[in-house]
């Protein structure tokens, strides 16, 4: 039986479909055998990020109506066979998911990959729900700025209260939490929370901390995840993230503030 | 910080006054999530009823659920006006 692991934050914006795209080519290469789901019904986004968006024939809700297979939903990876996509519908209807329904493409799901990587959408909704409900594991996606925490703080106890897992009475959700758009300089600064401030705000601990870097923007631009860039600093750090939810042990990297030149600290940066 | 950037006032350690505003609001935040659904509504009539009697202030009244081991306590204190 495969593991569910959604990746959620609450606030819109900080970067859960990268980070999904980014954790599903590394899992994919890293040998797993893993189906990514994006649960944002009405606003399909995950495929744009994963570059297979020509190729959506059936998508998730398709699949819940039985109009198709999952197996014909299931997008296979031009670069990983391993690694296949559902893609979100863009019905406008909001009740297009059932908690019936999504059940039964997750224990489908479930019984033939390893890992089922859930794409929540922001908010706390229909989508953002039935993509937490199944989890086993989930990766909270957090900025460290005041309104992605606290509702990061709020996913956290929706969660810990209304999951699967918690209703059936089974071992609580396992939460970890990604930082990203970190910046050591300005955490230096003391302009910016450090992982250590939102570890002790939340009571989570941080399982990878993904700095802010102009890289993230080109690999949405050319639909190649970031993780993929092996020159880039996220790319780099996602792939840390990876092994330490795989169970690696990996020291944290690009926590330091880049040292400046002369010249740069004289007329400022 | 560059030569210019001495002659600007810099900026106090926000990143400390977010942790501790923090802090509080989601210490908050999951005390109430603790709370039953009722909790706000028992709280407003209550205080209509008090209303009725003695003229206070709304933040006068204060009801809280407590946990003591299996038992809920509901505590409910009212500050009366001085006279």
């Amino acid at each position: 039986m495969g593991e569910v692991i959604v990746v959620t934050s609450g606030k819109g914006g900080v970067g859960k479909t990268t980070t999904s795209a980014s954790l599903a080519c590394g899992f994919a290469r890293r040998g797993k055998k893993i189906a990514v789901v994006d649960f944002d019904i009405g606003l399909r986004n995950l495929d744009l990020i994963m570059g297979c968006e020509r190729r959506v024939v059936y998508d998730f809700v398709n699949v819940i109506n039985g109009d198709c297979s999952l197996k014909q939903a299931l997008i296979k990876d031009k670069r990983f066979d391993n690694l296949s996509v559902l893609a979100a519908s863009q019905t406008k209807d909001k009740d297009a998911l059932t908690q019936d329904g999504v059940a039964k493409v997750i224990d489908e799901l479930k019984s033939e990959f390893d890992i089922v990587l859930c794409d929540s959408p922001a908010g706390i909704e229909r989508g953002a729900f039935f993509a937490m409900y199944f989890a086993d594991r989930a990766v909270v996606v957090v900025n460290p700025e005041v309104s992605s925490v606290r509702d990061s703080d709020r996913v956290l106890g929706i969660m810990s209260s209304k999951s699967r897992r918690a209703e059936q009475g089974q071992t609580a959700v396992k939460e970890h939490l990604l930082l990203t758009r970190y910046s050591p300089e300005r955490v230096e600064r003391g302009d910016m929370m450090s992982i250590g401030d939102v570890e002790e705000i939340l009571g989570v601990k941080v399982i990878g901390v993904i700095p802010e870097s102009p890289e993230v923007l080109s690999a949405s631009n050319s639909g190649v995840p970031v993780i993929l860039d092996e020159n880039s600093d996220a790319g780099q750090a996602y792939t840390d993230a990876v092994a330490r939810l795989l169970g690696d042990t990996v020291p944290m990297r690009f926590l330091d503030a880049k040292k400046k030149g002369f010249f740069q600290r004289l007329f400022g940066s | 910080m560059g030569l210019f950037d001495l002659f600007k006032a810099r900026p106090k350690n926000t990143a400390k006054l977010a942790k501790e505003r923090l802090l509080i609001i989601v210490a908050q935040e999951r005390g109430a999530e603790a709370m039953p659904d009722y909790l706000p509504l028992l709280k407003r009539e209550l205080l209509e009823v008090i209303r009725k009697y003695v003229n206070v202030d709304p933040d006068a009244v204060q009801v809280n659920l407590e946990r003591e081991g299996s038992q809920e306590v509901l505590a409910l204190s009212v500050t009366l006006p001085e006279k």
